[in-house]
């Protein structure tokens, strides 16, 4: 894995494990005769490393239950993580408590996927924006620059001051979604963690609020950690791409690398799968079959191997590492060492 | 407020009959709790204005009634009519004080044990399943007999009795909104828990708790009656409506039926109000049925 | 992937006027939709929220509840229609000859009886096959549509699939009468991409294994361009443009239409900025007079403001509600 010099992100062996199963009368079993305590823990994150250097813009792709959304929610520390280390600017965040992470919140912030529920009903439009800002205000002072700093906000989104004193369900998604950018751009930070934020929106807004967060990066230089599923979206927006599967990341590579020589045989299915408005190009086609594995059960082995049409044995017995195969890309494949198998 | 009077509320209100008639009966009752010493010309709980020779009066429609007593006087020569007016002071003072107080120690509870979860949760919880799984009515009883009369005493007893059902509801919104994005931005904002719980849960779980208020009230007023009718409740110097019933009823088969049936329609009356006007708001402000 | 169309269309929809009566006022949700569905086509119905594709599709089938009400128009299934239709037309139509596909599975499917009982439900209602016959077309359809062990499967209650599968079963169920026309609304938007495709997939094959018809509503341009033989574009219950699927996409002439397909993020071609539809959707409740697309369009003129177009601008097999349509490969 190339690692970026003096990185705003790096990100290390991280591990987000979920126990579920409520109380302790949930959990009790009666399991062949005797009582059972059980203890299910869903492993939504299974060990992901990658770094995100000043300026860049990283994407995690992935299908529903990958794990991509637990990752960005980690790196926010709205989840304390299981396993690993979060560094942001240089410093480890993964254990830090509420005090400590208070001025780490100037320097990241989150743009979240539900314009309808990110924004709380009952606030004003300068209420939320300011709130990030507020909390960061250390003299009387500070708390006087609020309003005219809003207000410079607003603008900066494509809203105006007027909209500062109306309520969010005025809004259109798209207006909500400017909201929670001037939200997270109060701050200045320098990194900004965007999970899924145009999935919810219309095309031709998705391209308005796309357009925003890439002006946004080239006047502020900011990082931002982009979550998607959309691999048109994330072709557009991204320098650089991880791909996870089952709480693994199993290739990261620069966009245009990923793009045209996928190794994965998932990330290739990804690809062949999205739809185009363009006419198909029928040539490598890899189609999945079957769904994800849970999981409260991961497969041994490769994560992937119960619907790779390549899997062999030693899949099942190893579990393939991330391995550099030039260029910036990195693939968690066995079909590296033995590419005479890439053959379905 | 014109924005009130152009609202789909009051348009809907407008065309609810059971609103309208609910409204009515509650404002009736809020005039005469307010108005009440006013529109009576004797207090009937000063003695001395009491004349022996005025008692057990039929109502004023009846052989022997007297114009000044309409709906009749008690065996110490009471204005029934009055000894209402009074009552029902008292019967609402108890069911709202001891509303805003439940309302106040659920809303806590349910939020502290939404929020955090863990111990204090499984704590909270199972004290209100045990609570929910003896009638009310029983509960307070044992209570009142455990700590003595008054009307201070009633109202400790009420209180008990109706948080659990606060802190349920609030419990489940509380676990549903701190789901949503906006806690999470919250937290990303750099807010602590507290100030996370007064801004922005607190807000937004208090809508569903606005019927349920209003509901209340109307039964700690019957509550309270039963445990004034059981000999419990409030003091014989502070008559609510439920010790006019009782003090009614034990002359009732004697044919003095006047001054507990009077009382007993003043708080079916009430209650009947305020349950039409609690429904209405449900309907209203229940998104699901919309 | 063009099919010939008979001169005859399986579905006429003639100036269909869908309405909400709202205490904020009405809703036009469908104001004057036309399109016809040719027998063994898909038809894509595509347009952003709010733009009444979805009324369409319970229009057709005669799903409006208060305060919703078709205000006028006609929907002629075989020359016959069905918005004058009564109730009990309706329901022979439902599930007979026109069924439904939704966006999440959970909606349509019962979660307290198993599959097996709601596939033989309708068999009950729309064939005369008896019980064994009944369970064996049942099994035949759920292997057709993918899903393996099906005898066992038939015991199975909804929330013991995955989605994925959820959706293949309800496509099962929608295809068990033979209808004529499915209407698919949004069928694969709550699916992940490679279930996506696999569904998409599913569809097409059943659809032409049986000869029906589809009207596939979506907002994704890049699956009904996968799909539909035609397209159909809503902005605000008013059809803005339709045709055939490559010239639609390929060399747009209404505005709105052009608009939507440079704002696709493409992974063919990269741009540094995307092209963009200036500000949102009007307030439907609210509707400008003229065009309703004219406050967004790069090309309005004052004549926009005064009349609203109707659709006569023909190129090609396209046709637009424009004033200023564009010429072929003319950017907006």
């Amino acid at each position: 894995m190339t690692l970026t010099p003096d990185p705003m992100l790096e990100v290390r062996d991280l591990e987000m494990h979920f126990p579920i199963g409520g109380g302790l009368l949930d959990r009790l079993k009666l399991d062949s005769g005797g009582l059972r305590l059980e203890n299910p823990i869903v492993r939504a994150v299974n060990g992901v490393s990658f770094s995100i250097g000043r300026g860049e813009i990283m994407a995690l792709v992935g299908e529903s239950g990958c794990g991509k959304s637990t990752v960005a929610k980690t790196i926010a520390r709205i989840y304390k993580p299981t396993v690993g280390e979060i560094h942001v600017d240089g410093e480890d965040i993964a254990g830090h408590g509420f005090a400590e992470m208070l001025p780490v919140r100037a320097k990241m912030q989150m743009i979240f996927q539900d314009p309808y529920a990110s924004l709380n009903p009952r606030q004003k439009v300068r209420d939320i924006v300011a709130e990030p800002l507020l909390e960061q205000a250390k003299t009387a002072a500070d708390r006087k620059a609020v309003p005219d700093q809003i207000e410079k906000l607003l603008a900066r989104v494509g809203l105006n001051a007027e909209h500062a004193g109306r309520y969010p369900h005025q809004f259109s998604g798209g207006q909500r979604q400017r909201i929670g950018i001037a939200r997270a751009l109060s701050v200045t930070p320098g990194l900004i963690v965007a999970d899924e934020p145009v999935s919810a929106l219309d095309v031709s807004i998705q391209a308005q609020i796309l357009n925003l967060m890439k002006d946004l990066r080239d006047e502020f230089g900011l990082a931002y950690l982009f979550i998607s599923h959309d691999l048109s979206v994330v072709h557009h927006i991204a320098d650089r791409v991880g791909v996870m599967y089952l709480g693994f990341m199993v290739e990261n590579a620069p966009r245009d690398v990923l793009f045209s020589r996928p190794r994965h045989p998932y990330t290739r299915a990804l690809l062949s799968a999205a739809p185009s408005i363009k006419p198909k190009r029928s040539s490598e086609e890899i189609v999945l079959s079957g769904e994800v594995p849970s999981a409260l059960d991961l497969p041994e082995g490769c994560c992937f191997r119960t619907r790779c049409p390549f899997a062999w044995d030693r899949c099942a017995r190893e579990r393939p590492a991330l391995q550099d195969v030039g260029d910036g890309q990195t693939v968690a494949c066995h079909l590296t060492d033995e590419p005479e198998r890439d053959r379905p | 407020m014109t924005g009130f009077f152009q609202s789909e509320f009051f348009h809907n209100y407008k065309r609810s009959s059971s609103a309208i008639i609910g409204s009515a009966l509650m404002a009736f009752f809020a005039f005469a709790v307010l108005a009440g010493p006013f529109l009576v010309a004797q207090d009937p709980y000063d003695i001395a204005a009491l004349n022996l020779m005025d008692s057990y009066k039929p109502p004023m429609w009846l052989e022997g009634g007297d114009p000044r007593f309409p709906l009749g006087t008690d065996g110490q020569g009471r204005d029934v009519w009055a000894s209402i007016l009074y009552g029902a002071r008292i019967s609402v003072f108890i069911g709202l004080v001891a509303m805003i107080a439940s309302c106040t120690l659920g809303t806590l509870l349910g939020l502290i044990a939404g929020f955090y979860g863990g111990i204090a949760d499984a704590i909270i919880m199972r004290i209100a399943d045990i609570q929910l799984s003896f009638p009310s009515i029983l509960i307070a009883l044992f209570l009142m007999s455990a700590v003595g009369t008054g009307i201070d005493k009633v109202l400790i007893a009420l209180t008990a009795v109706g948080w659990v059902v606060y802190a349920r509801t609030v419990r489940g919104s509380t676990l549903s909104e701190i789901e949503k994005e906006y806690v999470q931005a919250a937290k990303v904002a750099g807010l602590s828990n507290r100030k996370i719980i007064r801004k922005h849960v607190l807000p937004n779980v208090l809508t569903p708790l606005i019927v349920i208020a209003t509901i209340q009230v109307g039964t700690f007023v019957l509550i309270e009656a039963s445990l004034s009718f059981l000999g419990v409740g409030v003091p014989i110097t502070q008559p609510s409506l439920g010790l006019l019933i009782k003090n009614g009823f034990d002359v009732l088969f004697s044919g003095l039926w006047w001054t507990s049936v009077f009382p007993g329609v003043a708080i079916m009356t009430l209650v009947f109000g305020i349950n039409l006007f609690g429904d209405f708001l449900r309907d209203e402000l229940n998104p699901r049925l919309k | 992937m063009t099919r010939q169309i008979k001169s005859k269309p399986l579905l006429a929809v003639q100036d269909l006027h869908t309405h909400f009566h709202t205490f904020a006022g009405t809703v036009k949700a469908v104001n004057g939709v036309s399109f016809e569905v040719g027998a063994g086509e898909v038809m894509g119905l595509v347009g952003e929220s709010g733009g009444g594709k979805s009324v369409v599709g319970f229009s057709i089938l005669g799903l409006i509840d208060s305060p919703g009400k078709i205000e006028g128009g006609q929907i002629l299934l075989d020359g016959q229609d069905l918005v004058s239709a009564g109730e009990n037309r309706l329901r022979q139509v439902r599930g007979r000859e026109i069924s439904m596909v939704f966006q999440d599975p959970m909606t349509s499917l019962n979660p307290l009886h198993t599959v097996g009982r709601q596939m033989d439900e309708v068999l009950c209602l729309h064939s005369d096959l008896d019980a064994a016959a009944r369970k064996q077309a049942c099994i035949d359809m759920l292997e057709s549509v993918g899903i393996s062990r099906a005898e066992e499967r038939l015991k199975a209650y909804p929330h013991q699939f995955s989605g994925g599968m959820r959706q293949r079963v309800v496509i099962a169920i929608a295809m068990l009468a033979r209808p004529r026309l499915i209407i698919a609304d949004e069928p694969t938007t709550a699916l992940d991409v490679t279930i996506q495709s696999q569904i998409l997939k599913l569809m097409r094959q059943q659809i032409a294994d049986k000869g029906a018809s589809m009207i596939l509503i979506t907002h994704d341009l890049a699956v009904v361009s996968e799909m539909a033989d035609h397209i159909t574009v809503l902005y605000c219950g008013n059809v803005v443009e339709r045709g055939k699927t490559r010239e639609l996409i390929e060399t747009p002439t209404h505005p709105y239409t052009r608009g939507l397909i440079d704002s696709i993020p493409d992974t063919a071609e990269r741009h540094d900025r995307l092209k963009q539809i200036p500000g949102s959707v009007p307030d439907i409740r609210n509707l400008p007079k003229g065009c309703n697309f004219k406050d967004r369009c790069p090309r309005a003129q004052a004549l926009c403001a005064e009349r609203e177009p109707t659709l006569t601008a023909q190129h090609g097999s396209l046709w637009a509600a424009c004033h200023f349509p564009l010429k072929p490969g003319e950017l907006a």
